[in-house]
């Protein structure tokens, strides 16, 4: 398949803003995404992740801000005059319409000559592989079998954007490996332009060339997944990036590029991640599976600690042990330990990050957040 | 075959009875529920105020005071006034409950999401179910009348010269079964629609589907079920049309409705056979015009249409 008619560079989101009464979904989203690139917006639920894409698709009005399409502006248009592709979280495939009838409905839309939306048609459930089933309803197909259909409607237009709400969560854990393998295959095989929407950062870093982390509507960071995996901007992009320890403690002292902190006599040197001074609280992030345990000349943040809780998972086991303060340490090993066991955990100073604690992180910014955070206005 | 697997100690004492399930269990699984007996009341209901009636009905209508067994019957259909009672019926409550169907489809469209007052203009719109035909007529006759305000406002405007003749005829009834009726067509497809997923409609929207493609291909197609279902309700309550066919109508002229051929024969001319064989004509002609609709609604697509309703 060749690139849509519409195909454009660049499609820019210019300070995209949407307000439910007096709640902001999303707030000043800028993002410019270059044609060919695949793009994640992850965050948790509640994030404006969804709003975003909605806004992108012109199912929902901006309240603020504009998006560009190159030098055309879009957010005015009607979603039906965009030429978005786009798959929901429910598929939601007319349930009337034929597996077949589904996959041309936009090619009918467009009005093109008989012959040809029978000829795409036909490539298109081929692409997904549905050659046994274009005869059936969708009531008729599994999940993963409708998910592909909700894939092949989409993209059979050529749309200059595609645009994905959580696609795979409503699938197995198993279907949906495969279905991520499945989206990425067809990402690189046709070259669309995609807007993936999910919560799951294992799904985003797999499938994305770039992440966008979302937070109370706001953008938290922007980046690769590699940037997003090792360097997170701040403590809740750490702790949706898999840093399940997350420790409040107070910093004793801080040099260039290191950063001393103690919590109740347990100490720790780590990189510093954003301003921190001595006396700042801080919040202290280290991934389960960079902790090691009674590993041989570890010498620095070494903490002795006993095994609570171990978990089998495979070739590794996930276990949670506690400190002699009373902290809780998330780990992986691939040493066979067992409940009560007497350990010393050390952790690579370089893999542990210190961040400046959500009091410190707010002062310089302006008031909104504070806004945002009151319980009571979200819904 | 569980025979050969079994051990020879367990031969030799003999193959043991075939455990039998539990009665309850066995109930079960044919769908029967011990607690089905709670529905008793509602049966021994059903028996003696509508199966006894129609029962009691149907054999007297076999029984005429003079002839054979259908003799009633014949009577009634080779008499013009009386059969010409099921087109003067028909012609009312057909095209009553159809203005109905169709005039509720655009109302519920566009309320079915949600928005402020939504509440207060339901209540407005189903409002005439609690008034009760009488004062429906009431109100059409102070309204409509020669000289109600309608007419008052007509000639105030010197729009018309003499006032419009809007009750006591074919009009009057079919204004009362179109306010009687609309509600109960109103709420029905109003939860056929909210039963269906507006993401359908969102989906057909970014595959370049505008509104009225939407409609025609999307949400008219997974509603019609639902519009066949209100048609047929609101036409059993159109077709059994009495009270305003006296009351706004002209009963001896061209709203003589087959329930007033049945109420004049019960209770003027005291011939109950005669009224039962009417009654049981009514509802025959009110079974064949609901099969019909069955019968096309099998042509759409009836299962999930993926709402909550």
């Amino acid at each position: 398949m060749t690139a849509g008619a519409k195909a454009f560079s660049q499609l820019r989101l210019e300070g995209v803003s949407r307000r439910f009464g007096g709640h902001d979904a999303l707030r000043d989203l800028d993002l410019t995404i270059e044609a060919g690139e695949f793009v994640a917006l992850l965050g948790p639920s509640g994030c404006g992740k969804s709003t975003a894409l909605n806004c992108l698709a012109g199912l929902l009005p901006l309240t603020a801000g504009s998006i560009w399409q190159d030098e055309r502006r879009i957010d005015t248009l009607p979603p039906e005059r965009r030429g978005f592709g786009m798959v929901f979280q429910n598929y939601a495939l007319f349930p009337h319409m034929s597996v077949r009838a589904n996959i041309a409905f936009g090619l009918r839309m467009r009005r093109l000559p008989k012959d040809e939306i029978r000829r795409r048609t036909d490539e298109a459930v081929r692409l997904v592989r549905l050659e046994d089933h274009a005869g059936k309803l969708p009531g008729q197909l599994s999940g993963g079998q409708q998910q592909r259909v909700a894939i092949a409607r989409a993209v059979v237009l050529e749309p200059s954007l595609v645009l994905m709400d959580e696609p795979l969560s409503n699938l197995d854990a198993k279907l949906r490996l495969e279905m991520r393998t499945e989206i990425r295959r067809l990402h690189q095989s046709l070259g669309l332009t995609t807007v993936y929407v999910t919560h799951d950062q294992e799904e985003a870093l797999s499938l994305a060339d770039r992440l966008v982390v979302l937070r109370e509507g706001r953008v938290q960071q922007i980046g690769s997944p590699e940037e997003l995996h090792t360097r997170p901007a701040n403590w809740h992009v750490a702790d949706f990036m898999g840093y399940r320890n997350l420790w409040t403690m107070r910093v004793r002292e801080a040099a260039d590029g290191t950063v001393a902190v103690e919590l109740d006599g347990l100490r720790l040197v780590g990189v510093p991640v954003g301003p921190v001074a001595p006396g700042d609280e801080v919040i202290v992030a280290v991934r389960p599976e960079d902790v090691r345990v009674d590993q041989a000349g570890a010498t620095t943040n070494a903490v002795p600690a006993q095994i609570e809780v171990v978990e089998y998972q495979g070739r590794e086991l996930a276990a949670e042990a506690v400190t002699a303060a009373g902290s809780r340490v998330h780990l992986r090993t691939d040493q066979r330990v067992a409940p009560g066991d007497q350990v010393t955990l050390s952790i690579d100073p370089q893999r542990l990050l210190v961040f400046p604690g959500d009091a410190a992180a707010t002062r310089p910014a302006d008031p909104a957040t504070a806004v945002v955070e009151e319980p009571g206005l979200v819904g | 075959m569980s025979v050969t697997t079994r051990t020879p100690t367990a031969e030799s004492a003999g193959p043991p009875p075939p455990a039998r399930a539990h009665w309850q269990h066995r109930l079960a699984e044919r769908g029967v529920d011990r607690h089905l007996w709670l529905l008793t009341p509602a049966l021994l209901f059903v028996v003696l105020l509508f199966l006894y009636p129609f029962f009691y009905g149907l054999g007297l209508s076999f029984q005429p005071t003079e002839g054979g067994p259908f003799s009633d019957y014949a009577r009634f259909f080779s008499d013009a006034y009386q059969r010409d009672t099921i087109w003067t019926t028909l012609g009312l409550a057909l095209p009553a409950a159809l203005l109905n169907v169709v005039a509720s489809v655009p109302i519920a469209y566009r309320m079915r999401g949600r928005f402020r007052g939504k509440r207060l203009v339901t209540i407005l719109l189903v409002v005439p179910i609690t008034l009760g035909t009488v004062l429906t007529a009431q109100g059409l006759l102070n309204f409509l009348g020669p000289t109600g305000w309608f007419n008052r406002v007509l000639s105030g405007l010197h729009l018309t010269d003499e006032p419009i003749r809007l009750v006591h005829n074919y009009w009057g009834v079919f204004f009362s079964l179109v306010i009687t009726g609309f509600p109960f067509a109103f709420l029905l497809v109003l939860s056929y629609l909210s039963g269906i997923d507006p993401t359908l409609e969102r989906a057909a929207a970014t595959l370049g589907a505008g509104w009225w493609q939407r409609f025609r291909m999307i949400t008219l197609p997974l509603l019609m079920p639902g519009l066949a279902t209100t048609f047929c309700l609101t036409f059993v309550l159109a077709f059994s049309v009495f009270p305003s066919a006296v009351l706004v109508g002209n009963p001896a002229g061209e709203t003589r409705v087959i329930s007033i051929a049945a109420y004049q024969a019960a209770y003027e001319q005291y011939d109950y056979p005669y009224a039962s064989a009417i009654a049981m004509i009514m509802g025959l002609i009110e079974l064949v015009v609901i099969a019909v609709v069955l019968f096309a609604r099998t042509r759409f697509y009836t299962g999930s249409t993926g709402g909550k309703g």
